[in-house]
This record gives C-alpha cells, sequence and structure tokens, in this order.
C-alpha cells in the first residue's frame, strides 16, 4: 500500500525541519520531499549493519541479540570505569535509559557536545543567554549575523525556514527585509550571500568581540586603529549595524568553540548580545549540529543537574569538562571500557583518543557501519529513531517536538537495547 | 607552514551517517588550499598532499577553494582532519580542529583507504 505521510521530522541537523513528505510503499520509503541534501540523504537511508556482532580473535562474528546483550553486560560490569558516549542522534528515552546503566556500574555519560558546542553550554553556564524560538527571529529579526558558522553546508534550510531568507510576521519580504551580516576567517557559501562579510584571522574571535563591546559601550576612542587585522573603522561600521537593527540575532558555529579561546570566545559574545540589548533587541543561539544534542543536554541537566561529561563513578553525579569529558577521559586513560551510541568518536575525535579507545573493550550501538565499528568487539545494530521508532528530541532553540514512527523496523530501538542490556548488568550482579 | 581549520561540507554531511562510502571518504581525505597557495605548491588535477603537524601527518587529495585566504587550508571534517589534530583540551573538553599549525608538501604518496588510515599503526 503506498501512503504520503506529511509534516515528518527531519533526524539529521539542530533545524529538526517538520515538515518533510515522504512516501511509503509496502513498508518502504521510496520518496522524500521538502528535505536538503543531508537530511534526504538519511531518510532514504544506507547500508545498514545487518546482524549482531561479537569480536572473536579479531573478526567480528555474527551472532545473536541475546549474546550480543550479554556480552556488552560482561563489559560493562568488568569495567572500573566505563565511558557511555554519543546520545546527540537518538532520542531523549534512549539517554534516560543509559543514564540509569551509567548510575549502576558507576560510569561517565557524556555526549558529543563536547566535542562541539560543549563550550557554548560552559559560556551559557557562566554568562546567561539573551535567546529566543527560532520562529521569533524569523517572525522579526530584521539583522542575521552568521559568526563561524556556515548554515548553507551544514544547516542547509535554516536560512530559508528561520533566519536570513524567511519571511516572517513583521519581516513580509523575507530577504530584502533583512540585513545579513558574516564573520568568519574564510569565504564561506553563506559569506557569498551575506550584505556584508568581516573575514577575521583565525583565533581573534575575542578580540573583534571585546572591540565591538568597547564601540557599543561608547569607548571607541580607546581602541587602536587596527584590531587584530581588522581596521577600527570596519568594526565601527559593524558596531552601528547592530545597534541600528531593530531586532537582531547572532547565530554562532564552531568558528568560535573550535578556535583558540573556545568557551570564553562564547562567553564573550553573549556578553555582547546582553549589552546590545541596551540599544534594541538582540538574541544569540547556538548551531546545533545532530538533531538531538540538545535534548541529550537537555535530559543530563534534568537529571543530574549537569549538561554533559556527568561522571556517576562516586555514587552522585559529577561535571568537571577538561577531566570528565570524553577527549580528557580517552587521553589521560581514565576509562576502561566504552559503550558508544549514535556517533561516531573513530572519525570525530582526534587520533590520540582514537588509538586509546581502540586499547580498550568497545560496544557499539548504531544502525549503520562507520570507522568505530572497525574498533568494536560488540555491535548492537539499532531502529533509526524518527523513521522506525517515535520519541522525543529538541530542536537548536530548545523546543522539544515528538518524533514519528514511518516504517516499521527489523531492528530494536535504543531504548529497547539499553534495557536489555541493564537486565544482563543486573542478572550478572546478582549472579555474583 | 599553514593554519588548518576543519568544518562541515554538504558532501561530508550527505555521507555522514554512511561513512564507509566513497561519497564520504573522497569528501573528507580532500585539503583544500587558496588559487594562490595551490599555484605556489605547483599542483594539478590528481596530486595528493602530505599535511604534518605536531600531533601527526596524513596524506590527502588536493583542491582548491576560492573562499579561502592564503596560508590557510580547510579539510573536512572527519579522520583525516584528526590526524592532525592534538587531544589537549585546554580544560574545557574541546580540543583545537581549528587553528593547528601544519606543514604542507606535495607528495607522490597514496590516500589510504578509511580502513588503513584507521588501523595505521596497529
Amino acid at each position: 500500500m503506498r501512503l504520503q505521510i506529511e509534516d515528518v521530522l527531519c533526524t539529521f541537523c539542530g533545524c529538526l525541519c517538520d515538515d518533510i513528505k515522504v512516501e511509503v510503499n509496502e513498508g518502504r520509503i521510496e520518496r522524500v520531499r521538502g528535505a536538503c541534501r543531508l537530511g534526504s540523504s538519511k531518510i532514504m537511508g544506507h547500508n545498514r549493519i545487518k546482524s549482531p556482532m561479537i569480536r572473536v580473535n579479531g573478526t567480528l562474528k555474527e551472532t545473536s541479540y541475546e549474546d550480543a546483550y550479554r556480552k556488552a553486560a560482561e563489559i560493562l560490569v568488568s569495567a572500573k570505569h566505563p565511558l557511555l558516549y554519543g546520545w546527540a542522534s537518538t532520542t531523549c528515552e534512549a539517554l534516560k535509559k543509559g543514564i540509569i546503566l551509567a548510575e549502576e556500574i558507576g560510569g561517565v555519560v557524556d555526549t558529543t557536545a563536547t566535542v562541539c558546542h560543549g563550550p557554548s553550554i560552559i559560556g551559557i553556564e557562566e554568562k546567561g543567554l539573551v535567546g529566543s524560538t527560532l520562529g521569533q527571529i524569523k517572525n522579526r529579526a530584521d539583522l542575521i549575523v552568521f559568526w563561524g558558522c556556515n548554515p548553507s553546508e551544514a544547516h542547509p534550510r535554516h536560512t530559508l525556514r528561520y533566519s536570513s531568507n524567511a519571511s516572517g510576521r513583521f519581516i513580509p519580504e523575507g530577504r530584502k527585509d533583512r540585513k545579513v551580516l558574516v564573520i568568519d576567517v574564510r569565504e564561506t557559501r553563506t559569506a557569498r550571500n551575506a550584505d556584508r562579510f568581516l573575514r577575521i584571522q583565525p583565533g581573534t574571535d575575542y578580540e573583534i568581540i571585546s572591540a565591538l563591546r568597547m564601540i557599543i559601550g561608547g569607548k571607541a576612542e580607546s581602541l587602536p586603529e587596527d584590531v587584530a587585522g581588522v581596521s577600527k573603522k570596519e568594526l565601527i561600521e559593524i558596531a552601528e549595524m547592530m545597534k541600528s537593527a531593530k531586532f537582531g540575532a547572532i547565530f554562532f558555529g564552531l568558528g568560535l568553540t573550535h578556535s583558540r579561546g573556545r568557551y570564553k570566545n562564547v562567553d564573550n559574545a553573549l556578553s555582547l548580545v546582553s549589552e546590545l540589548n541596551s540599544h534594541t533587541k538582540f538574541v544569540i543561539m547556538a548551531m546545533r549540529g545532530h538533531y538531538n544534542v540538545t535534548g541529550a543536554g537537555q535530559v543530563l541537566a534534568w537529571s543530574s543537574g549537569y549538561p554533559m561529561a556527568v561522571d556517576y563513578a562516586r555514587g552522585a553525579p559529577y561535571y568537571n569538562p577538561g577531566e570528565t569529558s570524553c577527549c580528557d577521559l580517552l587521553s589521560r586513560r581514565d576509562v576502561d571500557a566504552a559503550l558508544i551510541i549514535a556517533s561516531d568518536p573513530a572519525s570525530n575525535l582526534p587520533r590520540g583518543c582514537v588509538e586509546a579507545l581502540a586499547e580498550m573493550p568497545v560496544i557499539q550501538i548504531d544502525p549503520f557501519e562507520n570507522p568505530t565499528t572497525l574498533f568494536a568487539d560488540v555491535v548492537i545494530p539499532s531502529a533509526i529513531a524518527g523513521i522506525e521508532v517515535e520519541g522525543t528530541a529538541y530542536r537548536m532553540d530548545g523546543l522539544s517536538l515528538r518524533l514519528r514512527k514511518l516504517v516499521d523496523a527489523e531492528y530494536p530501538g535504543d531504548v529497547e537495547i539499553l534495557q536489555a542490556i541493564l537486565d544482563n548488568v543486573r542478572r550478572l550482579r546478582d549472579d555474583n | 607552514m599553514a593554519v588548518m581549520i576543519s568544518g562541515r561540507t554538504l558532501a561530508q554531511g550527505a555521507g555522514c551517517e554512511d561513512k564507509m562510502s566513497p561519497l564520504y571518504i573522497n569528501e573528507v581525505s580532500c585539503c583544500y588550499l587558496s588559487e594562490e597557495d595551490y599555484r605556489a605548491l605547483g599542483l594539478s588535477d590528481g596530486m595528493n598532499l602530505l599535511l604534518t603537524s605536531p600531533h601527526g601527518s596524513a596524506v590527502l587529495r588536493a583542491g582548491v577553494d576560492r573562499g579561502l585566504p592564503q596560508g590557510m587550508v580547510f579539510i573536512p571534517m572527519g579522520p583525516w582532519a584528526n590526524m592532525l589534530t592534538g587531544t589537549d583540551t585546554k580544560g574545557c573538553g574541546m580540543p583545537g580542529f581549528k587553528g593547528v599549525e601544519v606543514e604542507v608538501t606535495p607528495t607522490d604518496e597514496k590516500v589510504l583507504d578509511i580502513r588503513e588510515l584507521m588501523l595505521r599503526g596497529r
């Protein structure tokens, strides 16, 4: 039977676009309409991991789900300090289950945020955030600033749905009614479509933000003629552009969090926005990458009080980024087993961390093979959230949305897999 | 000496959940340079680069990105860029994925397959 399902949510990036149309025929997805290239690619599907596998004498061998759950539990129970990492591309319900597992085995729960917008979260904890929903920005913002981000490639529908090119209640002409400013170290596709592009030198975001704060605070005369390679005249023009907006919005990306200064860049940008509110209305938002990385932070925060890198080894939640975050734990060899879910640290972490991961037992829960599979000792294929199972996810502005199930799954969902591993952990504990 | 920046691209994103595919591997094993740097290094289609940082080295294909200034190279985020990235997070959990100083030289060495790259030295 052929079905057209409307208002489907795309589970790729933090935009969580909720207007996708999907055609299903005989239980298979045949066509996706309205999604970007990234979303279409995900919803149409790829090569799946076919069966659970356990590594025997260096080679992955197919096995049953029951054996895979048992082996995973044995690894976690034997470990002194296991890492449970990923969570950004699965549902809030899966992470809730993962936190219970981490509490019982004394593990660390960390999300991919620590190598993404983790520094943004630290900056927000320090400074506070003048925020808004994406809807408010779409309907009101007449100045959009993209700082260290490139939505044309990383969030392809962001500009059309929520920001520079979107028509809104008070912005009826869309792009014509808005000014777009891009601040970046290279001229990206996003920069080519801007009204103004400010190219800065790598690692100088903090200086540029500080200079803008001085100008906006009426201290321009104290500035040198040149700040990190940008002329004072140009900075004054940018500051005027910001002050003269009726409603300005800064979207910032990993250009701030990955560069020199890290969370201090974000802290400074939040202060800039706070000070701009003495002159006009201004808001700021992180361009979150994975579709539910915001939700992962929310679930951890309401469960433990901390948004990422939460260590349960002491019997109570303990949080100290730089100590309990994934990269630091691996590079210090401070964990001795890892459960990797809905993420691919082998591709996304520095080589030194990947080598540490390869030295320890690794359990992987994922629908797809990726470089982490090359190191995994137990591989458990899962259903895809938002396509084969339902659940909850948070958009980049903190709005929670319900993911739908479009087709039946041949695989168990992440919640079911984690519950089965937890049951096996409890059984092993009882036996001992 | 150049400054290496890593980041997302459309093709990297489209291959993100199919990482063993040629689409993803081709995209993330490419190093983009400015036109000026590309010419100065005497590069042409099909030539490779050896990149070396204080943290490691990797061979990548060379490409041109007109949006890059001289002295900056861009690698789509992934295993190749991460061969060059250090593990120091400056106490906040985040390694320096952008702003890594690298040596860039043309090479006759081939770009490794993703399995060879990941299992190199093991």
